[in-house]
């Protein structure tokens, strides 16, 4: 259809400015109306303390969404991203700890352990032609596997420099949220202020529209995957410094929760569409889920339920609002 | 009512979306055993009226009579009820099934519950003998043509015994000879009382299929015509003004060959290419449908691999198989799939223009967003792009200006060398003539132009040059002056060497690669 859509001019007074930005934004929305019921069914929700609690357990799952952000953004996937945090953690511990080697070179290993297996995926993926799926199902194995085998199986001590990221700042302020807001700009500002970023939306929204306009697409994906991979590391440090330790078994499962921050935020599986505050808003809401459920003491079980609905809730509410417009 | 042969009636019908109105009291009456061409510039609201007839929209105010009574029409299945059924420009087939499968997709013939395939298979061969097309019911859809597939589509249109018959611009995808075979099908359907609405862009074919027009401009309907109406007028009322020229080619200078292609061959595709396009020149490449035309584009801009000779650029021999270098070398190619290769459809108009120069526009990996802004605003506003906007999505353009913006992005880029392939499918009138005047500008500044077209008198009225190409090879080069629709017919049906040939030539090749 050719009908040339003009869009509505921009509201005039701040009401509608904000009606308009929750309308845009239907995670956004959702989060706001968990905040408001949480606060008003315990007491104990809406406390500094809490507060920043639901910070530090959105660090991690934040930090990896912001990195699968881009690989979903650019229509691509990551499942790896759990167990490479794993490895980049144990390769810390293992390095600094049972190999003495001085903490900054341990954090750049474990580091470029995260860089190093996004780079894997990217090459399977750009020039093995596997489809991202695939690619990133065998890392995921992989990944776990290595730490099992670098571990033996248990944890290993974190050194204390390292450690004291889990701690906070100043008494109150927990180093995690810090993180997780840094990586979040860096986020943001690589979506939208650089070429790779760029290129994502492009690679996601028509990659062959794409090739044809000179876009590097396999080198890009090769820097789009090595970049989920980094940022999966510096989210695996930070939740071994939150436990002291690394652990092989750590961060099971999260790369489910990071796709599933994603897609709350309003980025598209099938790609080209997506933003790293949308991603953090998809965090936050998980955190905030499951911190409230926990204040209302209810039985894990019953929290897999209602976070599950919230995430399908989440979803359609998005799908039904964009349709309207 | 009044007249028996009415079968289908349209009145008053009125259709908005989000601050637009798309129709506005539009009638139309459609009688059995005919052919009613519906006329209009994109954006006129032909899709929007045949998506009413075919339940994907609903009229706000107005009347829809199907046999003189009114009717609801408020899904597919509605409107199967009634005997109407359509062929969009995008086929609703699935590659992976058969061609019987996919005529009687969902309505299989069953026995004890499984499908009869023998049945379904002899009911589709009947069908497919009816609509006068020679393919196997037993062929995967995946492997057949356009012009095969709108076959396909026509068949399973007359399973579900259509009364009426809607196609949205049938001709634009078809080679001169298959939109001859069209033509023949959609007589016969004609007289067997099967009422037809064709849209179409092609004023000549009008005269030649259809029995009456009604034309639409900026969703109202102008008037109701008949189909032997002149040309001139047809388009006066399509456009609100008269088109003074529909070709408006100004030869510029030639100068020195900017695009030079020798020997080029990718085994079992194309062989032995070599033509020459130099500065200032519009050199057109006519040709059927598989002639190899749009892969012998591909394979000069780097998208696919050759497997012989070479692709120069002002003398600068470039690597094969390199988008990138040629890109550099200033080539540029605006593709035949405008939506599925040439846009990135959900994103803005601005990033769409700055896709190409992206990377030049970034300094260490940071994009220059304000300057990227300027030059598609400057661009856009060269180019005459309708739009609310940079920012508006470039899926909610009309066609012609889509086709704008994708030539833009290599305007940027101070593309030197722009292959356009099929530069104006599916492109109105009004769109059409402002594309043809970008390529005078173009060529006037000393860029080279090598045009694909399927659209005879497009390439005739454009080009300085015409190279005509059948079966993967240059059949023929023709000067403007010489070139008439009989000359390139004649060389586009040539068929080629005999195989003995080809076998000898390749060994040389081979030989000449030195492996």
């Amino acid at each position: 259809m050719a009908t040339d859509t003009l869009k509505s001019s921009p509201g005039a007074g701040n009401a509608t400015a904000v009606r308009r930005v929750l309308l845009d934004n239907g995670a956004l929305s959702a989060l706001i109306v968990l905040i408001v019921a949480m606060s008003l069914l315990s007491g104990d929700f809406l406390t500094t303390q809490n507060l920043l609690n639901v910070g530090v357990q959105a660090a991690v799952t934040a930090i990896l969404a912001f990195g699968v952000t881009f690989v979903i953004v650019s229509a691509g996937i990551d499942l790896s991203v759990g167990s490479v945090a794993a490895l980049a953690a144990t390769v810390l511990a293992w390095t600094a700890t049972s190999e003495g080697l001085p903490v900054w070179l341990a954090v750049l290993l474990a580091l470029g352990t995260g860089i190093a297996c996004g780079l894997v995926n990217g090459a399977l993926i750009s020039y093995g032609k596997l489809p991202p799926f695939i690619a990133t199902l065998a890392m995921l194995s992989v990944g776990r596997g290595l730490a099992l085998v670098i571990s033996q199986g248990s944890p290993i001590a974190f050194p204390d420099s390292v450690s004291a990221l889990g701690n906070t700042l100043g008494g109150w302020l927990p180093v995690p949220v810090l993180v997780m807001v840094a990586m979040g700009v860096i986020t943001a500002v690589v979506l939208s202020r650089t070429y790779i970023g760029r290129s994502m939306y492009a690679i996601g929204g028509n990659e062959e529209a794409a090739r044809l306009s000179g876009l590097r697409v396999k080198k890009q994906k090769l820097a789009i995957y090595a970049l989920s991979g980094g940022f999966a590391a510096v989210a695996g440090i930070v939740l071994a410094s939150r436990l002291v330790s690394a652990q092989p078994q750590a961060a099971l499962g999260y790369e489910l929760d990071a796709i599933a921050a994603v897609v709350i935020g309003g980025a598209s599986l099938s790609g080209g569409v997506g933003k790293a505050s949308g991603t953090f808003i998809g965090a936050l809401i998980l955190a905030v889920l499951r911190n409230g459920l926990n204040l209302l003491s209810v039985s894990a079980f019953w929290q897999q339920v209602v976070i599950g609905v919230v995430i399908a809730l989440a979803v359609l509410l998005d799908t039904v609002r964009r349709r309207a417009t | 009512m009044s007249d028996p042969d009415e079968l289908l009636r349209l009145e008053g019908i009125r259709k908005t979306f989000p601050g637009v109105v798309a129709l506005d009291d539009v009638s139309f009456d459609l009688r059995r055993g005919e052919v009613h061409v519906l006329l209009g510039e994109n954006g006129a609201g032909k899709s929007t009226l045949i998506k009413m007839l075919s339940g994907a929209y609903r009229p706000d105010t107005g009347r829809v009579l199907v046999d003189g009574a009114e009717v609801r029409i408020h899904g597919a299945q509605d409107s199967e009820r009634l005997g109407i059924a359509t062929i969009y420009q995008e086929f609703n087939l699935v590659p992976d099934l058969s061609v019987a499968e996919n005529i009687f997709l969902g309505r299989q013939p069953r026995r004890f519950g499984m499908i009869d395939r023998k049945k379904m298979e002899a009911d589709a061969a009947e069908l497919l003998e009816r609509v006068g097309v020679n393919v196997s019911p037993r062929a995967r859809v995946r492997q057949l043509g356009i012009a095969r597939l709108q076959m396909v589509e026509i068949a399973k249109a007359l399973s579900l015994n259509a009364r009426v018959l809607i196609m949205d611009e049938p001709t634009a995808v078809l080679t001169s000879e298959e939109v001859d075979k069209l033509f023949s099908i959609v007589r016969r359907l004609r007289e067997d009382g099967v009422a037809i609405v064709f849209i179409t862009h092609h004023l000549e074919e009008i005269a030649a299929l259809g029995d009456r027009v009604t034309v639409l401009r900026d969703g109202r309907s102008i008037g109701q015509v008949p189909a032997s109406t002149p040309r001139d007028e047809l388009v006066r009322l399509m456009v609100g003004r008269s088109i003074e020229q529909q070709y408006p080619r100004e030869p510029a200078d030639p100068g020195a060959p900017l695009l030079s292609v020798s020997g080029l061959t990718r085994d079992g595709v194309f062989h032995d290419v070599s033509f020459e396009v130099r500065a200032g020149e519009v050199v057109g490449v006519a040709g059927l449908v598989g002639a190899g035309r749009t892969e012998v584009a591909r394979a000069v801009f780097g998208a696919d691999p050759y497997d012989a000779g070479a692709v120069e650029v002002d003398g600068h021999r470039l690597p094969r198989h390199d988008v990138g270098a040629a890109l550099a070398a200033g080539i540029g190619l605006v593709p035949e799939d405008r939506k599925g290769q040439g846009l990135v459809l959900n994103a803005s108009v601005q990033e769409n223009l700055g896709l190409v120069t992206l990377r030049a526009a970034s300094r260490a990996g940071w994009v220059d967003r304000g300057a990227q802004r300027t030059a598609a605003a400057r661009i856009a506003e060269q180019l005459g792009v309708r739009m609310a906007g940079l920012g508006q999505h470039v899926r909610t353009l009309s066609g012609g200006n889509q086709q704008k913006v994708v030539i833009g992005k290599w305007l940027l880029a101070d593309t030197r060398v722009l292959i356009l392939d099929e530069p104006t499918r599916g492109i109105d009138v009004g769109a059409k003539v402002e594309i043809y005047q970008l390529i005078n500008e173009l060529t006037a500044a000393g860029h080279a132009v090598l045009m694909i077209s399927s659209d005879l008198p497009e390439v005739l009225g454009m080009s300085d040059r015409v190279l005509v190409m059948a079966q993967g090879r240059i059949a023929g080069e023709l000067p403007a002056h010489q070139a008439t629709q009989d000359a390139v017919m004649a060389l586009a049906v040539t068929t080629h060497a005999p195989v003995k040939d080809e076998k000898e030539e390749k060994k040389e090749m081979e030989a000449g690669r030195g492996h």
